[in-house]
């Protein structure tokens, strides 16, 4: 995976933009370990599945992948460990045999020091230059000491030098093009992450967990830097409760986690609701019900989320495509849990949390981030209120209460029972009814404020796919090929849910296709719930892997010529 | 500062005539005022059972939560406003049948909050059922035949898990119980007291006649800063009973350890600069 991330870090200092996924199965070391970058000179929101150039540091890994080859591939091996034939292959194939553990042995590594021989050896033949990579080591290194630097650059040089003496005609002849601006190249996590700390959040706890461990590491290792605190819990029941603590105390706050973990926070999940206390869920979802597939993709949540928990209350539900909504929509969750005082999920999956992606760092930077608090009262705010009386659930138009935080000398009761509006419980049944409204009428101000969704493409296209989450960019690869026939409705929004909006488009859509990682299209059945309008067609997949642009363009194509 | 008159609401208890939660609800508010708390200073946070009835009677900053969890929203509590005095209020089902494992990560956290757990060896809220520290043999609505599984011993668990400061009282003497209270809240670590409580409606075996005859005082000359003599004491059970702080020590807090909270806690804490995002972005090059 180190080496995943310095191939890619390496490609984008050349001025090329890259996707990169991982397949791993749920082991801590061994199996079959695939990561796999596309390269492109423009923006690139998906991986490919053709494989140009296959580094495989055993022969299990070059039958796994026979069948991705495309006509032009090279493959990197080391002759040594295992014989290649040529005649095995099509013809344009190219062999290309490295020693790469005798070469690492001879720079004073070992076996694991292949890695970063073969790094070396995958640079020439793509015709990157030696320079960057080593500017990248350096950078991912320096903090082990300069001798592992040292030793991680020379192995990089040996597998290099060996391509260019034994090889030399064997490039891809990238050139090299520094890009204009400086490019990040960052997982979903990483990006959800910094949308945490532009928001201003200050407490996080979160126990581990795939697809979210990114954002675990990312936001610990800069939590004292940017002064707030990741707690890890004994168990998610310990994670949400004690954001919820936070929060009530007035510190924005975050758990993260994926189905199973979410199962154990449901309870925690109602006594945001109930108690109106802001919080920030961010759901990574993962194929399977049970432990499932713990380290692959899938959408099968979607329901599970928006319904979550026993009674009747608002949670909202957005569900980030790219690592620009991931960070968008981030900060909007804490601006929204705030504004209506309950919990706000970021739905994402696997594929998203764990893929990386080349971003321009204005991409990020660009969006303006405001903050809102709602109707905090805090020391600074403005927020007006009878000190003398005050009621935490006070009665108002929008529902929405003044939210009193501990150490301001007002007594106040924050209340997981029904409650009137001072937060004492009651049972008296005009008050029940008035407080089931008054939280009801905090979903009626969030509809209102739900943006237009997006459609990508022609707008008058033959075809209209409609989706959600992370098949936004595999998607919007596919139309790149599919051209003018196919648009793209994509939902980032689905609580609460443009309703009107996604009616009239899908209404209007000559064809329409919806498109999800999950069996029983769960996307389409909300549609039809929020719009009556139904989705005959369908392209779903469940087997663990996301989308490929390769499996639309065709899904598409044998659908329209039905 | 708080007096006891204006710690009152327009709510009085529903519990039982003769609920020894009378007592322990009277001890706390007695500490409060001893202590000098103003509302500002403190919060109380409670689980779901007999003792959550509490909340709707005082006058202060109060967070009812869910049964078994009023721990880590204390700790949460705690971790964002660390000046903050954090109470919880929880029964003996709260804290070891469904949050037990809370209790034993906020001892050895050593987290600044005090647990007064509530524990009258039944529910009482749901009328009647047998709890975690019920008595061996004891016959209830859920056990008619009795229980089989032996009690946890809810001070040997504390001690054992990390605690700071680990107290047994009985509600049926409040002046003791008000000290036990003062200095499990003055103490600067994770405190907790486990306060026997008479049930006079479902729990006829451990009634008030029977803790006086079988509890016993810690003698004056007992040492509390001894791990090993207090897990020993804590073990006495079946001839006589003993109360009063079975173990203290001093030693750093979470929060003090904390790095985050060295200037102030973090509710005070400025926001990260505007420019913070574009320089973690540098590092992602």
């Amino acid at each position: 995976m180190v080496s995943g991330l310095t191939f890619s870090k390496t490609i984008s200092r050349a001025g090329y933009q890259i996707f990169e996924t991982n397949d791993y199965p749920s082991l801590i070391r061994g199996g079959h370990n695939v990561v796999s970058v596309s390269i492109c000179d423009q923006e690139i929101k998906a991986a490919y599945k053709p494989v140009d150039l296959l580094v495989a540091l055993n022969k299990e890994t070059v039958e796994l992948h026979r069948n991705e080859l495309s006509c032009h591939s090279v493959i990197i091996y080391d002759g040594k460990d295992y014989q290649l034939t040529k005649g095995d292959f099509i013809p344009d194939i190219k062999l290309c045999s490295v020693p790469l553990l005798s070469l690492a042995k001879g720079q004073g590594g070992n076996i694991l020091t292949r890695n970063t021989v073969a790094l070396g050896a995958s640079m020439a033949v793509l015709g990157i230059d030696f320079k960057l990579l080593t500017s990248v080591i350096d950078d991912q290194f320096i903090k082990k000491g300069e001798a592992v630097v040292k030793q991680n650059i020379s192995a990089a040089k040996v597998g290099f030098d060996y391509v260019r003496k034994n090889y030399p005609k064997l490039a891809f002849g990238l050139i090299n093009k520094p890009a204009v601006s400086p490019q990040a190249v960052l997982t979903g996590c990483e990006a959800i992450s910094l949308g945490a700390i532009a928001a201003g959040m200050k407490f996080f706890s979160a126990y581990p967990m795939t697809p979210i461990n990114g954002i675990i590491t990312y936001l610990a290792s800069v939590s004292k830097k940017m002064g707030f605190i990741y707690k890890q819990p004994e168990d998610e029941i310990a994670a949400i409760n004690m954001a919820i603590g936070a929060s009530f105390t007035g510190v924005r706050s975050m758990v993260a986690t994926s189905g199973g973990g979410f199962s154990l926070m449901v309870e925690g999940l109602g006594l945001a609701g109930m108690t109106e206390t802001p919080l920030v869920i961010v759901m990574g979802m993962r194929p399977g019900p049970s432990t499932g597939l713990a380290t692959w993709t899938g959408q099968g949540d979607l329901k599970f989320i928006l319904n979550a928990s026993q009674g009747e209350f608002p949670r909202l539900v957005l569900a980030p495509g790219d690592l620009q909504e991931a960070y968008n929509l981030t900060i909007e969750a804490f601006n929204l849990a705030d504004r209506f005082q309950t919990p706000v999920f970021v739905l994402v999956d696997k594929f998203l949390c764990e893929s990386r992606r080349t971003i321009n760092e204005k991409e990020l930077t660009d969006f303006p981030i405001k903050i809102d608090r709602g109707k905090l009262i805090n020391k600074n705010s403005s927020i007006s209120f009878e000190k003398n009386r005050y009621r935490r659930y006070e009665l108002t138009d929008d529902g929405i209460s003044p939210r009193a935080i501990p150490g301001l000398n007002l007594p106040f009761i924050a209340n997981s029972y029904e409650h009137d509006e001072y937060g004492f419980s009651t049972e008296e049944e005009q008050m029940i009814k008035k407080m089931v409204e008054k939280r009801r009428k905090k979903q009626y101000g969030a509809d209102q404020l739900v943006p237009q969704p997006v459609v990508y493409g022609n707008p008058t296209a033959e075809v209209t796919l409609v989706g959600w989450g992370s098949t936004k960019g595999v998607v919007q690869e596919a139309i790149r090929q599919l051209g003018n026939k196919v648009n793209y409705l994509h939902l980032n929004y689905l609580n609460p849910f443009p309703s009107a909006a996604v009616g009239k488009i899908l209404s209007q859509a000559k064809r329409v296709i919806d498109i999800e990682g999950n069996s029983t299209a769960q996307l389409a059945l909300l549609i039809r719930e929020k719009t009556g309008f139904e989705i005959k067609d369908k392209i779903l997949k469940y087997n663990g892997r996301p989308f490929y642009p390769e499996d639309i363009i065709a899904e598409v194509n044998s659908l329209i010529t039905i | 500062m708080v007096s006891v008159n204006n710690l009152k609401t327009k709510h009085f208890p529903t519990w039982c005539p003769g609920c020894g939660n009378y007592s322990i609800w009277t001890a706390l508010q007695n500490a409060i005022v001893e202590i000098g708390l103003r509302i500002s200073d403190f919060v109380l946070v409670y689980g779901i059972g007999c003792h959550g009835n509490m909340f709707n009677t005082l006058n202060v900053v109060n967070f009812e939560t869910l049964h078994g969890r009023p721990i880590p929203v204390a700790e949460g509590i705690k971790l964002a406003n660390n000046r903050l005095q954090v109470i919880v209020i929880a029964g003996d089902g709260d804290t070891l049948g469904e949050g037990t494992n809370h209790l034993i990560h906020a001892a050895r956290r050593n987290i600044d909050i005090t647990v007064l757990m509530h524990d009258n060896q039944v529910y009482g809220l749901t009328t009647g059922q047998t709890s975690p520290t019920s008595a061996k043999g004891f016959k209830s609505r859920s056990t008619p035949l009795g229980v089989i599984e032996e009690p946890i011993n809810p001070v040997a668990l504390a001690i054992a898990g990390g605690a700071s400061f680990v107290a047994r009282s009985f509600a049926g003497d409040i002046l003791e119980l008000t000290k036990v209270i003062i200095a499990a809240i003055k103490h600067r670590g994770f405190s907790f007291v486990d306060i026997l409580q008479p049930c006079v409606t479902f729990n006829s075996h451990n009634s008030y006649q029977w803790y006086r005859q079988n509890i016993y005082k810690l003698p004056k000359n007992y040492k509390m800063n001894n791990k090993i003599v207090a897990f020993k004491k804590s073990l006495e059970w079946e001839k006589k009973i003993p109360v009063g702080i079975f173990y203290r020590q001093l030693k750093s807090t979470y929060e003090e350890e904390t790095q985050q909270f060295k200037d102030c806690p973090l509710i005070s804490s400025s926001l990260p600069a505007s420019k913070a995002v574009a320089e973690l972005l540098d590092e992602l090059i």
